[in-house]
């Protein structure tokens, strides 16, 4: 692998949903150690985006490319098991199983032992070693949000795709969550967050992306682009 | 409200009580709960089958055959729940592979076929043939979920018992082989055989203990094999991972599950189960014929399973006690009236919980008893002098509740209709108007019950029994043994 290719880049992807054209050249990459975040406003593609990384959909045209490796046309269990990992809208942890039952579905395709990998996840949450027994649906939104990352953790993953991390919390559990996805950036994990907050998500983000219908719109450093008018423009789209 | 620091993410206190909410047990079998979480799982079971293992010296002569029957529920309901209680499948189909394998011994092990295969050939051979038939036919019904995938397994399960009873002749082999008896099944099947010995229906140690005991003990060894097997099976990592797409299949998929493979397995593990039962039946019965599979079977079994606690190993093996097991009970008609007079006084307490309502209650039907006996046996005789049920609970009301000399069936059946409708006033009454319905609602429901239901014993059988299931999965309805499911908010 070449230490100058980004972590994960798309190049002209075009996604096409039947005769619809969903994502219309989109470009686009991350570097090892960044968390960039990706918004937009409904329907923009955002959540497409992630599926053509993840390879649930697979674009007409352009690639996929990570670690330097073409994976336009591999599956999903291959882009996960070379090291991409999803935290899906609204967490969806297995709720009547142990918080260290969900952690070890985390590491399901892994053959070797993890037991260092679930120290290092209870380290970084150490609330998760106090309540490994407790079934996972009984935990707060914020424990839960904690959870379902460490769950990704597991497979050791180079990339952490998050999909709207903040969907459906209350307001302080919002910033809860935010502060446990800087942590577990500060860790080492690169991290691509799809995010229809976008003051929060920059405050806390590396690089940022705008989307709007299918097209990427803005693309900066973070700071840069949250003083930005054209990110307004973008969102009430005028 | 303050913004949330470092230490205090999530922390909630109701979370944080949530673990000691769960093992506090309450009410009045919070002891024998407590107990039971106590013991480990190996306990648990050397407890079960001890247990088990006492039941042949304890009963006479074919009351064996019950326990026969409880245990092969179990089994059999132990294998449906690795389908629907852990891969979250809804098979319908399941009661198929317990015929296919009931049906396969019963081929190779009568006189259908010239060749009798040894059992201990023919047992593994069923386990792997339903195991893999479990699997194939989980092939077209992969991509469904739900109600769907019910729909579908229903269709598979009723194919099974049409196909028993029309190929009794299969096209292009020799007329005199006659494969599945069509309806008059398989008679005369060989038992079960190991190193010559034969557990069939004789004695065991010189007569000490009853008929059909060999094939009780054969059975419950069986059962728990099945029962250490399962619990390690449930441990493991195909296990959990069964539980993680019965919660949620997209994000089991996320996890890189592969989850149609998943699927197939927990059909064929499940279909595995049913066959080996199914054959171990074909050797209890001694034959095997159509009406042994069908839908109502399905149905008992899925109630054992529902009832036990869905998912939960000990849950499943008492929910297939009491469901096997209820009915016998009610055979007995003194029994059923204690069982019936029990149910009244549970429903009473749970409705009116006052102790002045419920002795207002207790006193109100006995004066109405008095009155109303009074009236009537002053205008027609014939309504106190007729027939009474001979258990000594029914002697004792005899003086007290009418009984029909003649039209008994008419005048029971509009009680019965009234009785109903008093049942919808209860429901719909308040304060003490609830106890003015309750009172003669309850002394219908005993003229009904003395005069009717206890002559009839099928049908109060039935009614006794869905009673029972239905206040058992009012007050759990998670099952005796399962877990209250938890929803993430």
């Amino acid at each position: 692998m070449n230490d100058q290719a980004p972590l994960l880049a798309l190049k002209d992807v075009n996604t096409y949903y039947g005769q619809i054209h969903i994502l219309q050249g989109i470009s686009m990459e991350i570097k090892a150690g960044e968390l960039v975040c990706l918004l937009g406003g409904n329907a923009s593609g955002k959540s497409t985006t992630l599926k053509t990384i993840l390879g649930i959909v697979t674009p007409r045209s352009g690639t996929v490319e990570f670690q330097g490796m073409d994976v336009t046309s591999k599956s999903t269990t291959f882009r996960i098991g070379h090291g991409m990992a999803i935290v899906p809208e609204n967490r969806r942890l297995f709720a009547p199983m142990t918080v260290l039952e969900n952690l070890e579905m985390g590491a399901y395709l892994r053959e070797d032992d993890f037991s260092e990998d679930l120290n290092d996840v209870y380290e970084l949450f150490p609330l998760l070693a106090e309540r490994k027994h407790q079934l996972a649906g009984t935990l707060s939104g914020g424990e839960q949000q904690m959870v379902a990352m460490g769950r990704a953790l597991m497979s050791k993953p180079k990339l952490l795709l998050m999909d709207e991390p903040s969907m459906g919390l209350a307001p302080v559990l919002v910033e809860q969550s935010f502060e446990i996805i800087q942590r577990v950036h500060r860790a080492g994990v690169s991290i691509l967050m799809v995010e229809q907050n976008a003051n929060m998500a920059l405050s806390i983000a590396d690089h940022g992306y705008v989307l709007a219908t299918g097209r990427i719109v803005l693309a900066g450093e973070a700071a840069a682009l949250a003083a930005d008018e054209g990110l307004k423009k973008a969102y009430l789209g005028r | 409200m303050t913004a949330p620091d470092e230490t205090g993410i999530g922390v909630d206190e109701w979370v944080e009580q949530s673990e000691g909410r769960r093992e506090g047990h309450t009410g009045f079998t919070a002891p024998a709960r407590r107990l039971f979480d106590k013991l480990t799982p190996g306990s648990r079971l050397t407890l079960f089958l001890l247990a088990a293992a006492t039941y042949p010296f304890l009963v006479r002569g074919s009351d064996v055959r019950i326990g026969i029957t409880i245990l092969l529920l179990a089994m059999v309901a132990l294998g449906l729940n690795v389908v629907v209680g852990w891969a979250g499948l809804l098979d319908l189909g399941y009661v198929a592979f317990y015929g296919f394998g009931a049906y396969f011994y019963a081929i190779v092990a009568s006189d259908q076929l010239p060749a009798h295969w040894p059992t201990w050939i023919a047992i593994p051979i069923i386990v792997a043939a339903s195991a893999l038939l479990g699997a194939l036919l989980s092939l077209p019904s992969r991509r469904l979920v739900g109600d769907y995938l019910a729909i579908m397994t229903l269709f598979f399960a009723q194919i099974f018992v049409e196909l028993v009873r029309n190929f009794e002749r299969l096209p292009f082999v020799p007329d005199d082989l006659n494969l599945t008896g069509g309806p008059n099944g398989i008679p005369g099947v060989k038992p079960f055989e190991f190193f010559g010995f034969e557990f069939n229906g004789q004695e065991l140690l010189g007569g000490t203990l009853p008929t059909f005991s060999r094939q009780y003990y054969l059975v419950l060894v069986f059962l728990g094999l099945l029962i250490v097997g399962l619990h390690n099976l449930n441990d493991s990592r195909t296990g959990r991972a069964w539980r993680a797409l019965r919660e949620d299949t997209l994000a089991a998929e996320h996890m890189t599950m592969p989850v149609n493979r998943l699927k197939l397995l927990a059909f064929a593990v499940g279909a595995g189960i049913a066959g080996l039962s199914g054959a171990l039946f074909a050797t209890v019965q001694n034959g095997v014929f159509p009406n042994n599979f069908n839908l109502f079977v399905l149905i008992i079994m899925y109630a054992a399973v529902i009832l036990g606690g869905s998912g939960s190993i000990p849950g499943v093996v008492l929910g297939a006690v009491a469901i096997a097991y209820v009915p016998e009970l009610l055979r007995d008609p003194t029994k059923a009236g204690l069982l019936f007079y029990v149910g009244i006084a549970v429903v009473l307490f749970v409705l009116v919980r006052r102790w002045d309502k419920i002795a207002a209650t207790v006193g109100g039907v006995f004066v109405l008893g008095l009155v109303v006996r009074f009236f009537s046996s002053r205008i027609w005789d014939e309504s106190i002098l007729g027939e009474v049920n001979d258990t000594s609970l029914s002697r004792l009301l005899d003086d007290w509740v009418l009984n029909f000399e003649s039209q008994r069936d008419v005048i029971t059946s509009y009680a019965f209709v009234l009785a109903i409708v008093g049942v919808l006033l209860v429901v719909l009454a308040t304060g003490w108007w609830k106890i003015a319905a309750l009172i003669p609602t309850l002394y219908l429901a005993i003229l009904v019950w003395e005069n009717k239901l206890v002559f009839q014993p099928s049908i109060t059988r039935q009614l006794l029994f869905g009673a029972v299931l239905v206040v058992m999965m009012a007050v759990r309805p998670q099952g005796l043994l399962g877990t209250r499911r938890v929803e993430i908010m």
